[in-house]
C-alpha cells in the first residue's frame, strides 16, 4: 500500500508539469504559421506580443490574484527604453537592448511591487494605473528627448546578433517576436509548475493560512511583481524595435484595460489564457476594424460587458470543455502512430 | 494667488457633485464603478442637445440633465448593474470599463468627436473683481450651487428618514436588512440620484472641465481619488478630498504646468501607502 | 509547557481562547506582555517566521486552498519548509525527500483516496484532516488545534480523533476544545480560561474535580 501510494504521488506531480500533446501540437503550430501565412507577418506580430504581454498579466492576476490597471507602466517604460537606447546608440545589439529593457522594467516593477502589496482591490487598481499614468505625464514633460505627443522617432534598429535585419515583410521581426514569446513561456510554465508557482496560488487562495504555513506572502508577491514586469517590458520593448517607433500611448489606460480583455477571453490561470485571447482578440479586431474602423472600440466594450454578464466561471467552463475534448483529440492522434508501428512488427 | 485658490475652490465642489454618488455605490455595495463619469457625460452631452440645438433657457437645462440622467442611472442600475453586485472586483471592472468604452464610441458617433461647448447665458460671463481678485461669474455659481447642494445632501443624510436607512445600510448591510430595511431598494434609489447628481455635474462643468467623447476616461481617475482617498464613510470625507485635489490641481497646473497631473497622482499614491482606507476614514473601519 | 505534552485549553464562549492562539502565533499583536517559545523572546517575530520557529496553528474556521487538492496542498508545506518554497525552477516531486514526506503525511491523516480532488470538494471531516495536516506538515515542535472536532459529523468523527491522538510524542500539542470527551481522554494537563484569565491549571482529574470549574463550566455544559 505505501509504495504503491508513493508512486502514485511521485508519478501525479512529474505528470502534472509534462508538456501535453496538446500544448506540443500548439507551439508546432505556431512556428508553422511562419511558413503558413507568409503574408500576415505584421499581425502576427503585434499577437506574439500582445501575447506575451497578456502572458506577463495573468503571472499576477490569474496566479497571485492581483487586479492592475497598470501593466502599462511597464510595456511603456521598457519600450522607451529600448527606443533611446537605440537612437542614441547606446546599445546597438537589439537583443542585448530588449534584455537591458526588461530589466529596468523588471527594476521598476520591483520598486513599485511595495505600493502594491497593501490595501484592497480598489487601492492596487488606483496605484497601478496611477503608476502608469505619471510614467506617461513624465514622458510628456520630457518631450526634448522622447519626442512628447509626437512619438520618438528616428530610431535605427541594427540587425539581430549583427546578421538578421528587420526587413520590410517583417519576416525576421515575426520570428524574432516569436522566439522571445517561447522562451519566456518556458519560463513562465517552469515557474508556475515549481514550488514557488504553488505558493502563489496558495497565497491567492488564503493569504491568512499562507502565513500560517510559514510562506512569506510579501516576498513572493515582489518577485511574481517584478517577473511579471519584466515580461511586460520585454513585450513593450519588442513592439518599439520591431516598428522603431514609440509613442505616449504606450502608457495609456485603454492598452491595460484590452490587456484585461485579452486575457478574459482566453481565460486566467492555466498561462495559454493570455496566447488565446490574443489570437482571438486580434482576429476579432481585424474583422470589426474592416466593418466599421472607427468604432471598434464600442464592440470592444459590449464583448466585455456580456463576458461579466454571461459569466466568467461558465466561459473558462467551456474552454476548459474543449480544452479536454483537444486534448484527447490529439492524444489519440499521437498514440496513433505507435500503434501503427507496433502493428507492423 | 487668491484667484487659483478661488478657481480650485470651484473646481473641486464640481468634482464633488460629479464624485459624491460614486462614493456611496462603493460604499454601499463594495462595488467599483469605473462607469461613472459616463453618466456624467451624458448630463453634458443632454444639456447641449437642449440649450444649444433645441433652445432651452440654460437654467432650465441643468435641472432636465439631472433627472434625465438619474433616470438614466436608475435604468441601467436595475437592468444590468444588479447582475454585477456579488460577481468579483475583477468582473466589477471589467463590467463597467466595457460600458465606458461602448458609451465613448456612441457619443462619438451620435455627436462627433470634437469638445463641445455650452452656451452660457451673457449674464453668466464676466468676471467681479472683489478686493482685486478676479472671480468668474459662472465660476462663483458653481460654487453657490454645488455649496448648496452639499448642505441639502448633508441635512438629507442626517435628518431624513431614508438618509438614516442609507447610513444603516452603508454601515453594515447585513444588519441593516436584518432590521427590515430594503437594501436593494435603498441602493437603486442611492444610484440614480448619484448619476443624476453626476449629470448636472456635467451640464455645469462642461465649461471647465471640457466636454468630450473621452470624458469619462479623462476623468476616472479623478473622481477616483476623490473616494478613496476622502473614504466611503461619510460625504464630508469626500468633500475635502475634492477640495484639496481641486485646489493642488489648479495650483499644480498654474506653478508646474509642464508637469501636468503628475503632481496630483503621486500625491495621491503617496495617500494610499500611507492611509489605504482613505485620508478621512475612521480609523476603526473594517 | 513541556515537550511533548498534551495540554487542553478549555473554557466558555468568549474567553478568549482563540485570541491566545492569534497572539502566540502572531495574527494579532499583544497590547502588554511578551511571547516566549523556548526561552526565545518571538513577540515581534512575524507570523511566517514564527512557523519556521516551530510552532503552527490550525483554525477554528477551515483555511484551506479550496483551489488545489490536498496533494498540493501538502507538497507546497512540505517543500516550504525544506526551503525550497522559493525555488521557482525546479518541478515539484522531483526530490525524493519532498515525495516520501508528502506520501507519509497524506497516509497519517487519511487522504490518500481524495488526494487528487479539488479540496473545494471534500467531505467536511476530510477537510478538517487536512486542515490538521497542513499544519502538521510545518514539523512543528508545537501544534496548537483550535477546536479540531468542531462541526464534524459524528460519522467522520472517529476518524479524526483517531489521527489525532496518534501524532507523534514528541510534538507538543495545546488543544482547544469544547468536545469533553475528547479533552479528557487527549491531554495530561488542562488550563481553564475565563474572561481572559487563567483561572485553573492542572492535571485532568483534578480539574475535573475542581468545584469551581464545575461551577463556571462543566456545571453550565450539564445544564445546556
Amino acid at each position: 500500500m505505501t509504495s504503491a501510494a508513493a508512486n502514485e504521488v511521485a508519478a501525479y506531480l512529474k505528470r502534472r508539469a509534462r508538456w501535453s500533446p496538446l500544448e506540443i501540437a500548439f507551439w508546432v503550430f505556431a512556428f508553422a504559421t511562419i511558413w503558413l501565412f507568409p503574408g500576415k507577418y505584421l499581425i502576427l506580430k503585434d499577437t506574439a506580443i500582445l501575447a506575451l504581454f497578456a502572458l506577463s498579466l495573468d503571472l499576477i492576476l490569474g496566479y497571485a490574484g492581483i487586479i492592475s490597471l497598470g501593466q502599462a507602466a511597464f510595456f511603456g517604460l521598457a519600450g522607451y527604453f529600448s527606443g533611446l537606447v537605440a537612437k542614441y546608440g547606446i546599445i546597438n545589439e537589439p537583443l542585448l537592448a530588449l534584455i537591458a529593457s526588461g530589466l529596468a522594467a523588471a527594476a521598476l516593477g520591483f520598486v513599485t511591487s511595495f505600493l502594491v502589496l497593501r490595501g484592497s482591490d480598489l487601492t492596487r487598481l488606483m496605484v497601478t494605473l496611477g503608476v502608469s499614468l505619471m510614467l506617461g505625464e513624465v514622458a510628456n514633460r520630457y518631450s526634448n528627448i522622447t519626442g512628447g505627443a509626437d512619438g520618438l522617432q528616428g530610431v535605427d534598429i541594427q540587425p539581430i546578433l549583427g546578421r538578421f535585419r528587420f526587413d520590410l515583410y517583417g519576416h525576421n521581426g515575426y520570428v524574432y517576436c516569436l522566439i522571445v514569446l517561447f522562451i519566456c513561456f518556458v519560463l513562465a510554465r517552469r515557474v508556475v509548475y515549481s514550488p514557488f508557482g504553488l505558493s502563489l496560488r496558495a497565497v491567492k487562495g488564503n493569504p491568512l493560512r499562507a502565513a500560517a504555513i510559514g510562506i512569506p506572502v510579501k516576498w513572493r508577491l515582489v518577485a511574481v511583481y517584478t517577473f511579471s514586469a519584466g515580461l511586460a517590458g520585454l513585450a513593450g520593448a519588442l513592439l518599439t524595435q520591431t516598428t522603431a517607433f514609440c509613442s505616449l500611448d504606450v502608457f495609456s489606460l485603454d492598452r491595460s484595460a484590452d490587456l484585461l480583455l485579452v486575457l478574459i477571453i482566453g481565460g486566467t490561470g492555466y498561462l495559454y489564457g493570455g496566447l488565446i485571447g490574443a489570437v482571438i482578440y486580434k482576429l476579432l479586431q481585424d474583422w470589426i476594424a474592416n466593418l466599421t474602423p472607427q468604432y471598434w472600440q464600442f464592440w470592444i466594450g459590449l464583448v466585455l460587458v456580456v463576458i461579466v454578464l454571461a459569466g466568467r466561471e461558465r466561459m473558462q467552463g467551456w474552454i476548459a470543455a474543449a480544452r479536454g475534448a483537444l486534448e484527447d483529440a490529439t492524444a489519440r492522434v499521437a498514440a496513433r502512430p505507435a500503434k501503427f508501428a507496433s502493428d507492423r512488427q | 494667488m487668491l484667484t487659483i485658490l478661488f478657481d480650485g475652490v470651484a473646481y473641486g465642489m464640481l468634482l464633488f457633485v460629479l464624485a459624491c454618488g460614486l462614493s456611496v455605490t462603493l460604499g454601499l455595495m463594495n462595488f467599483i464603478n469605473l462607469a461613472h463619469g459616463a453618466f456624467a457625460m451624458a448630463g453634458g452631452y443632454c444639456t447641449v442637445i437642449l440649450v444649444n440645438r433645441l433652445g432651452v433657457p440654460f437654467a432650465l437645462g441643468l435641472p432636465i440633465a439631472f433627472l434625465v440622467t438619474a433616470v438614466l442611472g436608475g435604468l441601467f442600475e436595475r437592468t444590468l448593474y444588479v447582475h454585477v453586485y456579488a460577481k468579483p472586483h475583477l468582473d466589477q471592472v471589467l463590467f463597467t470599463i466595457g460600458l465606458v468604452f461602448m458609451a465613448v464610441a456612441a457619443v462619438d458617433y451620435t455627436m462627433g468627436s470634437s469638445q463641445q461647448f455650452v452656451q452660457i447665458p451673457d449674464a453668466l460671463q464676466g468676471q467681479f473683481n472683489v478686493f482685486g481678485i478676479g472671480m468668474g461669474k459662472y465660476r462663483l455659481l458653481i460654487i453657490a450651487i454645488c455649496g448648496l447642494l452639499t448642505i441639502a445632501l448633508q441635512l438629507m443624510l442626517s435628518k431624513t428618514r431614508f438618509g438614516s436607512r442609507l447610513r444603516a445600510a452603508v454601515d453594515d448591510p447585513r444588519v441593516a436588512r436584518g432590521l427590515g430595511i430594503n437594501v436593494g431598494a435603498v441602493f437603486g434609489i442611492t444610484f440614480a440620484f448619484g448619476s443624476g447628481l453626476a449629470g448636472l455635474g456635467g451640464a455645469l462643468g462642461a465649461e471647465i472641465l471640457g466636454l468630450d467623447p473621452t470624458f469619462p476616461l479623462k476623468y476616472m481617475i479623478y473622481f477616483l481619488i476623490v473616494v478613496t482617498v476622502g473614504g466611503t464613510s461619510s460625504i464630508t470625507g469626500p468633500f475635502f478630498a475634492s477640495i484639496l485635489l481641486g485646489i493642488g490641481d489648479v495650483a499644480g497646473k498654474y506653478y508646474v504646468p509642464k508637469l501636468g497631473a503628475f503632481v496630483i497622482y503621486a500625491i495621491m499614491i503617496a495617500v494610499l501607502i500611507w492611509r489605504p482606507q482613505g485620508l478621512f476614514a475612521r480609523s476603526t473601519a473594517r | 509547557m513541556e515537550k511533548g505534552a498534551r495540554h487542553a485549553l478549555i473554557g466558555p464562549n468568549g474567553a478568549g481562547k482563540t485570541t491566545f492562539i492569534n497572539l502566540l502565533t502572531g495574527v494579532l499583536r499583544p497590547t502588554a506582555g511578551r511571547i516566549f517559545l523556548e526561552g526565545r523572546d518571538i513577540t515581534d517575530t512575524l507570523p511566517h517566521e514564527r512557523v519556521r520557529l516551530g510552532m503552527a496553528r490550525t483554525f477554528q474556521i477551515n483555511q484551506l486552498f479550496l483551489d488545489l487538492t490536498p496533494l498540493e496542498s501538502i507538497g507546497l508545506v512540505v517543500s516550504e519548509r525544506l526551503g525550497s518554497g522559493a525555488d521557482w525552477w525546479r518541478v515539484i516531486g522531483t526530490k525524493s525527500a519532498v515525495t516520501d514526506e508528502i506520501v507519509e503525511i497524506i497516509e497519517r491523516f487519511h487522504l490518500a483516496d481524495v488526494m487528487l480532488d479539488r479540496v473545494a470538494v471534500l467531505p467536511y471531516g476530510k477537510q478538517r484532516l487536512l486542515e490538521i495536516a497542513l499544519a502538521f506538515a510545518c514539523r512543528p515542535r508545537l501544534l496548537l488545534l483550535d477546536e479540531p472536532a468542531a462541526g464534524v459529523p459524528e460519522a467522520e468523527r472517529h476518524e479524526l480523533l483517531a489521527t489525532i491522538e496518534a501524532l507523534p510524542a514528541e510534538v507538543t500539542v495545546l488543544l482547544i476544545e469544547h468536545d469533553m470527551d475528547l479533552v479528557f481522554s487527549f491531554a495530561d494537563r488542562i488550563s481553564v480560561l475565563v474572561n481572559g484569565a487563567l483561572f485553573v491549571d492542572g492535571a485532568p482529574d483534578e480539574v475535573a474535580r475542581d468545584p469551581r470549574v464545575k461551577a463556571v463550566y462543566l456545571g453550565e455544559e450539564v445544564h445546556a
